[in-house]
């Protein structure tokens, strides 16, 4: 009895693993053909900044919000602590080197998996279910040219600049608090942010994690919604697949990057 | 050639279960054809044969003297320029205007300028008698106007062969008739060749040239629309006449009665 209880709970996890294994790769492959069939999407560039306006500018205003009072949260709890070692003119460094290195692309990328990247799977798999994608079909249109790949790359311009203006509003968030309201000196918050920020070590690399995780997400999005059930059930649960696997997606890459980044790449 | 589409043979089905079974057909050029059938029949399935979207299992599907089955993605879709399809629901562009809906085919298949494909959408609008709802989106018209918008899309290129899914579902009885012989004009303007796929029949015997039956994947009667009301065929009869019970069972195929309340003989 025991014994089966068991093998059947090794099977279910097995069974569950390789359906993850597969879910992975088909999206994969997916992502290939999204970049295989873009030339349409650079030939018409304005394509994709409508995309680029849907995704990211509609983005704009839960990022820039979030980001504020993320940095506050920071300037706050990074003061409290510092204080005990009486450097808490360093916080701007703190609030500074935790966004831009991490919570920026990571939060950023978070708040555009469910801002965006679920609005993406709910639009594609609308369309389908609609039939729209098959009327493209039968107008000798590729969808994936003319739907999928303006989305993506819409998406994927859009996850760095929202990331980096994340950072920005963040630093202002902590300068507030920090400076404005518990009054650390002006100067040595931010020269000693200056100081401490190196520009390819902390800024490149935070960039490249929000390239990474864009790419991420808008994969992750544009697949399940091209996939998805042509039913209403159907494109609700790809829609809420696509928020978990993106926000898992985008922890685990962080992960990866960021030893990969400490530890350098060889 | 004479016929503008030929199926012979055909046999098709999704996984194991056969859909169409043994289906002879044939298209004349500039004719008016309907497959009429009750829902779940495969009159979808026989259209999206025709148009290049499901492969037959077995036999052959012949378009403009083209056979299906050896065509590649990009033969597929040099030949479906030359289609138009209208699809069950309209499947209009929900995130395109009623004007650029219609202009959609001509920008993205031809180098027209603007000016031209303004005419060329006002006069195909016109057609349908909607020139004037040019600056709605879809969301805001009837269900009568949708498909109207959509028979304009439809016919955008001027497609030798239109092919129409349920264009009178769900419509009322006067946007009936004004879609019946928009179509049947459309057909005789256009000097195109139509299929049309309904199990509307009163009003689609009075437009068609000629009429297939289908039930349960198989072509159970064919002839001109006066063959088909002089049948004495009784699928055919009660088909015509709407009656409720006859060859096609009002019941589904199921256990007794008795088994399913679990009732017992005495
Ligand atoms: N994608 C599909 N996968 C599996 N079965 C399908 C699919 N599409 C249609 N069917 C089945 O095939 C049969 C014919 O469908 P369809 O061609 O849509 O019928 P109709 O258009 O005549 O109402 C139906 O029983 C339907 O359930
Ligand atoms: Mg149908």
């Amino acid at each position: 009895m025991a014994l089966e209880a068991t093998l059947r709970g090794i099977r279910l996890v097995g069974d569950k693993t390789l359906r993850i294994v597969e879910r992975v790769g088909a999206t994969a492959v997916f992502l290939g053909l999204t970049v295989m069939h873009s030339a349409t999407s650079f030939r018409r560039f304005d394509l994709v900044i409508r995309e680029i306006f849907y995704a990211g500018v509609q983005s704009l205003i839960i990022i820039l919000v979030s980001g504020l009072f993320v940095g506050m949260v920071l300037g706050l709890q990074g003061h409290e602590t510092l204080q005990n070692y009486g450097s808490e003119q360093s916080v701007g460094v703190l609030v500074a080197l935790s966004l831009v290195r991490e919570l920026g692309p990571v939060v950023a990328a978070l708040l555009f998996a469910s801002r965006a990247g679920s609005a993406i799977t709910a639009e594609i798999g609308l369309m389908k279910a609609t039939e729209q994608l098959s009327a493209m079909e039968m107008m000798a249109i590729n969808p994936i040219a003319r739907v999928v790949a303006p989305r993506f790359w819409g998406g994927v311009i859009s996850m760095p600049l929202l990331a980096m203006l994340f950072s920005a509003m963040g630093i202002i968030g902590g300068y507030l608090v920090a400076v404005v309201l518990i009054g650390v000196d002006d100067g040595a918050f931010w020269s000693q942010m200056q100081a401490a920020v190196d520009f390819r070590h902390d800024i490149v690399n935070g960039i490249i994690k929000s390239l990474v995780f864009g790419i991420a997400v808008c994969a992750i999005a544009t697949f399940e919604g091209f996939e998805a059930p042509p039913t209403a059930e159907g494109v609700s649960g790809a829609t809420t697949r696509t928020v978990v696997s993106s926000s898992l997606a985008i922890l685990a890459l962080d992960l990866v990057l960021t030893a990969f980044m400490l530890k350098g790449w060889n | 050639m004479t016929n503008l589409v030929e199926i012979s043979n055909l046999n098709f089905g999704y996984g194991s279960r056969l859909v169409l079974k043994g289906i002879n057909l044939t298209v004349p050029k500039g004719s008016l054809v309907a497959i009429m059938g009750l829902s779940g029949c495969g009159k979808t399935t026989l259209l999206r044969l025709i148009g290049g979207q499901l492969q037959a299992r077995d036999g052959s599907v012949t378009v403009a003297g083209h056979h299906l089955n050896d065509m590649n993605q990009d033969e597929l879709y040099a030949l479906r320029r030359r289609l138009g399809m209208l699809f069950q629901f309209g499947a209009l562009f929900t995130d395109l205007s009623v004007y650029d809906n219609v202009a959609f085919q001509m920008r993205e298949h031809t180098r027209l300028p603007e000016s031209v494909i303004r005419d060329l959408t006002l006069m195909k609008l016109n057609a349908v008698g909607l020139r004037g709802v040019q600056s709605l989106m879809p969301s805001e018209m009837s269900g009568g106007m949708a498909r109207r918008v959509a028979l304009a899309r439809a016919t955008a290129l001027d497609p030798e062969l239109i092919l129409y899914d349920e264009p009178f579902a769900g419509l009322d009885p006067i946007s009936l008739g004004v879609i019946g012989q928009l179509i049947r004009r459309l057909n005789d303007a256009l000097g195109a060749t139509s299929v049309l796929v309904t199990h509307d029949v009163q009003e689609s015997l009075k437009i068609v040239d000629y009429v297939y039956f289908v039930s349960e994947g198989v072509i159970v009667a064919q002839g001109t629309p006066d063959q088909i009301r002089a049948s004495t065929l009784p699928f055919v009869h009660q088909f015509i006449w709407g009656e409720a019970d006859g060859p096609m069972p009002f019941h589904y195929p199921s256990r007794t009665m008795s088994d399913d309340l679990g009732l017992k003989e005495v």
